[in-house]
């Protein structure tokens, strides 16, 4: 008895706040957030408590996947995480290769391009909001002026506003803030093989190109593969720019947690906690699988 | 970076590695001298996404600058016809009372969620027992939940446990959702730790909160950097739980900053701008000065937002 508190009391001690709080604020509240989900609580009242609330099932997600609006925040979310995804990879892929090979002046392009990453999405979303001004021709401000201005007219567009598209150009602040980011994982990426690898490949008289494309290429998968999942789930939860630079109510550029903000603010908690689920079930699906193979890697 | 055997990714964001938390490695061998056209065309490539990245920011300064006429969309380009630091005076007022209010939410958030998770790292890296990676796993995956899908319950939560909106409520939740990301840095720290100090340790016959606090914490000062930058930069950038968990009256900077950019009737640009870099100054600050640290974090992982 005794020899096992010393042996496990210790670490237990340690461990126990952490493991209760987590357990209680994701574990917990993600188990009551899916109750409520299940509940018709679409008032202020009933929110508060002062209403019984009956169970009604799955009946809140039929409603909502069937909904046109809210397919609509889904197609958007599709949208922007394509362009975002693509937007980010290839960016911080091309610098990152960039400043693979010894270069002056490395470190100041290296911290320019990662800069964003530090700035809030809420400061950025004010100049960007200026910048993806809508506005053509005439009273044209932001980048369709300086479209304008170097005469690239055809260029002019009404960025967010477009209602197909609009969803696009909130992507790329997104993609200004965090391609430096996947740059920084794909350049730790290159250094991180060894040099061997590439003396080996000159030593056969492979090209430059070929160097790249048969040896240091396959090396990086694991980090394309982090940078993916880790710049994916943040897509999906795409608030914070939306809120910032377009308005919450604005149709073209909803997306589901957007809509989770908007039916919380009229006291529908059930739809909000639906949406809630809905997006935990999208990230899970990427996330669980991602968790488990590095728990795996880890082991080996 | 990763001294391990050879398959394992080389900077495995979620993986511990030697130099988990350390700073982006340089290029190998220094840059020779010499023109050749491919080392041309990379610096034009280089600098002409420099100037890319770099044109918000010249919007945001040029307009922060400019007076009220002059923030007309034909000049939206062009320098102020005459520099101006009322816009800054403006957003000053504006914003001061939630800057303050931030930087005392900021600080024990960081710190609160930096010490416990070091206790979590360093048990789960150096004290290992069976199930110790599912524990670290079933942790993790709260740095990947979208906060989205506890917020309902969780707004009833604060209600009924009677916790003020604005600093106190958004300290607790910065600690707990912090938890994931500072126990996996922390893990990845110090397992970089040489495993000698901590057998030596024992075989001293010290146990194992001896160990903590004798030996470990007093080597745990980069690990601290690291973790306390990652703390701070991403509770100060926070939105989503400020706008769930306060008000304009109790509310952080980013909050105001939005309010300020949105709720004005006519819009005032060079305002929201002056705004916008005062909200951004304390983490470009730290970006600047703990830059390395900085990349640090980023490279375990950091994915808070």
């Amino acid at each position: 008895m005794t020899r096992t508190i010393r042996r496990w009391g210790p670490p237990v001690l340690l461990l126990t706040p952490s493991i209760i709080l987590i357990a209680v604020f994701v574990y917990g509240l993600i188990g009551i957030n899916f109750q409520t989900s299940l509940t018709d609580s679409h008032t202020a009242p009933q929110a508060t408590g002062q209403a019984p609330t009956a169970f009604v099932g799955l009946e809140n997600y039929f409603a909502l996947l069937g909904d046109d609006a809210f397919q609509h925040s889904l197609k958007n979310l599709v949208l922007y995480t394509v362009v975002f995804l693509v937007g980010t990879m290839v960016l911080g892929f091309v610098w990152a290769w960039l400043l693979d090979k010894p270069i002056k002046g490395e470190g100041i392009f290296r911290s320019v391009y990662l800069f964003p990453m530090a700035v809030s999405f809420v400061a950025s979303g004010v100049v960007w909001r200026w910048l993806l001004n809508s506005n053509e021709g005439e009273n044209a401000s932001g980048l369709n002026r300086l479209f304008q201005i170097i005469g690239l007219d055809f260029l002019q567009n009404p960025w967010w506003n477009n209602v197909t598209w609009g969803i696009a150009a909130i992507a790329l602040p997104a993609i200004w803030q965090l391609s430096g980011y996947v740059m920084a994982l794909f350049l730790a990426g290159f250094r991180g093989i060894p040099e061997e690898l590439r003396e080996a490949g000159r030593v056969d008289g492979a090209s430059e190109w070929k160097l790249y494309r048969h040896v240091l290429f396959p090396q990086l998968s694991p980090v394309a593969l982090s940078a993916l999942v880790i710049v994916g789930h943040m897509s999906l939860k795409a608030f914070d720019l939306i809120m910032s630079i377009s308005k919450p109510a604005n149709y073209q550029t909803k997306v589901p947690a957007i809509d989770m903000y908007l039916y919380k603010s009229s006291f529908d908690y059930a739809n909000s906690a639906a949406v809630g689920s809905i997006l935990l079930i999208i990230v899970a699906a990427v996330i669980i699988p991602y968790l488990v193979h590095n728990a795996r890697a880890e082991r080996r | 970076m990763t001294t391990t055997s050879a398959p394992a990714p080389p900077i495995p964001p979620l993986h511990a590695g030697e130099g988990g938390a350390g700073p982006l490695p340089s290029a190998r061998t220094r840059p020779t001298g010499g023109f050749t056209v491919g080392r041309t065309l990379r610096y034009a490539a280089l600098l002409f996404f420099l100037l890319i990245v770099l044109v918000p920011v010249y919007v945001l300064f040029v307009t922060s600058f400019k007076g009220a006429g002059d923030a007309s969309p034909t000049r939206a380009w062009a320098l102020p016809t005459t520099w101006t630091t009322d816009n800054w005076v403006a957003a000053w007022d504006a914003l001061a009372p939630a800057l303050w209010r931030t930087l005392q939410m900021v600080i024990p958030a960081s710190i609160i969620a930096a010490v416990l998770g070091s206790m979590n790292g360093f048990v789960l890296s150096r004290w290992s027992f069976r199930g110790a990676n599912i524990v670290f796993t079933v942790i993790l995956f709260g740095m990947f939940i979208p906060y989205q899908a506890v917020m309902i319950p969780l707004l009833q939560l604060m209600l009924g446990l009677n916790i003020p909106t604005g600093v106190p409520s958004l300290i607790l939740v910065h600690v707990i959702y912090g938890i994931p990301i500072t126990t996996l840095i922390f893990r990845n720290y110090y397992q970089s730790i040489p495993h000698e100090l901590i057998e030596a340790a024992r075989v001293d016959g010290a146990g194992m909160l001896r160990t903590y606090f004798s030996v470990i914490l007093p080597v745990s000062a980069p690990g601290f950097v690291v973790v306390l930058i990652w703390q701070f930069t991403s509770a100060w950038n926070d939105f989503l739980f400020a706008v769930f968990f306060s008000s304009s009256q109790n509310g952080p900077v980013t909050l105001a900053l939005n309010n300020l950019a949105n709720g004005a009737l006519l819009q005032n640009y060079g305002v929201s701008m002056a705004g916008a870099l005062f909200a951004s100054l304390p983490t470009l600050v730290v970006y600047i000065l703990l830059g390395k640290y900085f990349i640090g974090g980023l490279m375990s992982g950091s994915v808070k937002g």
